[in-house]
């Protein structure tokens, strides 16, 4: 059981300043996110698109405000558990008693939610039978290639995802690859090399093909694949892989007794806390009245939340405001020399 | 301003009156019309605005910019008549567009 002052659910941009302001003010806190990185939608969605609507930062990718935000942490010690999700959070006398999917379990007074719009799972195949066969012999991300070999593998998907799994899987497996339409959008030495293996009769290649359906009782036996022009080919395979990209879900904070309304959770514009004492949601995620979606908005979010999160971690002692420049404790904990 | 129909996965037809210079994500958002989530707010990153285009419409509108087609390929169950409708502005022009959800958007 790990007991901090205060969990922050999501790595993205609001999270990461959030616990920059909980630091700056000597609370200390963990970090959860369900991505395998930090960054949220920024690195995830947009990493290399431009933005222009950082206050003082003129231009800047999504990547290079992750970064920057990272940077801006290094004076602290903050433990991330990426890769996890959080599933329960239940009330445990004056605490939160917090648990994710991986068994790691935390106690805290508070938990601040900058969870964006949800977590992201990978997109699935929209025939329902599917389901019957996800992770036995249908999969959506590949745990371990060893499974595969001397079998036939159909990979759905016109990414990198499914380019280099098609590339890599083709020399010890067959493998066929499907894709909705003529064109991939992976990086070209990756295409030609695709072109190349199908030219040789290493990977067999269907465009204009989307999935129909999966066939088999107990295993997978075959599929149906249909064309635009709903031609219908069956293929016998051992294997399917999707590579769909992935698609944000609320999950299990809907499950928390929160007050949500279309995906986001209400909050008060002082403290940024939810209907329950000691939760509160920051940044995409929260709703009030005159929500902005941006990133500055979570920006001061977080910081009016970390205020408040003092209250309930330190309940006798008395919350002053101090200023970064002058303050000798905040530069104590920032590891840099006063004047 | 253009009427613009929204036919739902349950066969429902909701006709709503948009503001020119909106697109039609946010006509259908400020209407409430289900299924249409546009999680990442019209920055064509999440395809959760995927629309089917009446067939007679699709070649009226303006045709999809780069980026549009890539993210299409997240999308559920893309047809030749997909797109965006975060992609699609309103205009006199396009007064009467019929689109339709996917049943596995809702």
């Amino acid at each position: 059981m790990i007991k901090t002052d205060a969990l922050i659910i999501g790595a993205g941009p609001t999270g990461l300043f959030t616990a920059h302001q909980l630091k700056l003010i000597g609370l200390n806190c963990e970090v959860v996110d369900n991505l395998d990185k930090i960054g949220g939608q920024c690195i995830e969605l947009y990493p290399d698109k431009p933005i222009y609507d950082i206050p003082a930062v003129p231009e800047c990718t999504g990547e290079e405000l992750t970064n920057n935000l990272i940077n801006q942490l290094k004076p602290f010690d903050i433990k991330f558990h990426l890769n996890e999700r959080v599933e329960k959070v239940k009330k445990e006398n004056d605490n939160w008693l917090v648990k994710t999917n991986n068994g790691t379990s935390f106690s805290t007074p508070n938990v601040i939610i900058a969870g964006g719009v949800g977590s992201f799972e990978p997109r699935k195949f929209s025939p329902q039978e599917c389901e019957k066969f996800e992770n036995k012999s249908l999969f959506y991300s590949v745990k371990d290639k060893k499974i595969f070999k001397g079998k036939t593998v159909s990979i759905f998907g016109g990414g990198d995802s499914a380019l280099d799994w098609a590339v890599e899987l083709s020399k010890e497996c067959s493998v066929n690859l499907i894709h909705r339409r003529d064109e991939f959008r992976g990086a070209q030495a990756t295409i030609d090399k695709v072109h190349q293996l199908a030219k040789d009769g290493k990977i067999n290649l269907f465009t204009q093909y989307q999935m129909a359906t999966v066939k088999g009782d107990k295993n997978l036996e075959s599929i149906d694949i249909k064309h635009d022009n709903n031609e219908i080919k069956n293929l016998k395979t051992d294997y399917v892989l999707g590579f769909f990209g992935l698609i944000m879900q609320l999950g299990p904070i809907a499950n928390w007794g929160l007050n949500i309304d279309k995906k986001t959770i209400e909050v008060d514009t002082e403290k940024f806390e939810t209907n329950q004492k000691g939760i509160y949601a920051v940044g995409d995620i929260c709703n009030y009245p005159g929500k902005l979606k941006l990133i500055l908005s979570g920006f001061h979010e977080g910081a009016l939340a970390a205020r408040a999160c003092f209250k309930l971690a330190r309940p006798n002692e008395k919350y002053r405001f101090e200023f970064t420049t002058s303050s000798k404790t905040i530069k104590e904990r920032l590891g840099v020399k006063g004047d | 301003m253009a009427k613009i129909t929204y036919i739902t996965h349950d066969n429902q037809k909701h006709e709503v009156e948009v503001q020119n210079g909106l697109t039609v994500m946010e006509g259908a958002v400020q209407n409430d019309i289900p299924g249409i989530d546009a999680d990442c707010g019209g920055g064509m990153a999440c395809a959760t605005c995927h629309v089917y285009v009446k067939e007679d419409w699709f070649n009226k509108i303006p045709k999809k910019e780069d980026g549009e087609e890539d993210m299409l390929d997240m999308a559920f169950e893309p047809k030749t008549n997909s797109r965006l409708s975060c992609q699609i502005v309103v205009s006199d022009e396009i007064d009467g567009l019929e689109v339709s959800i996917p049943s596995k958007q809702a």
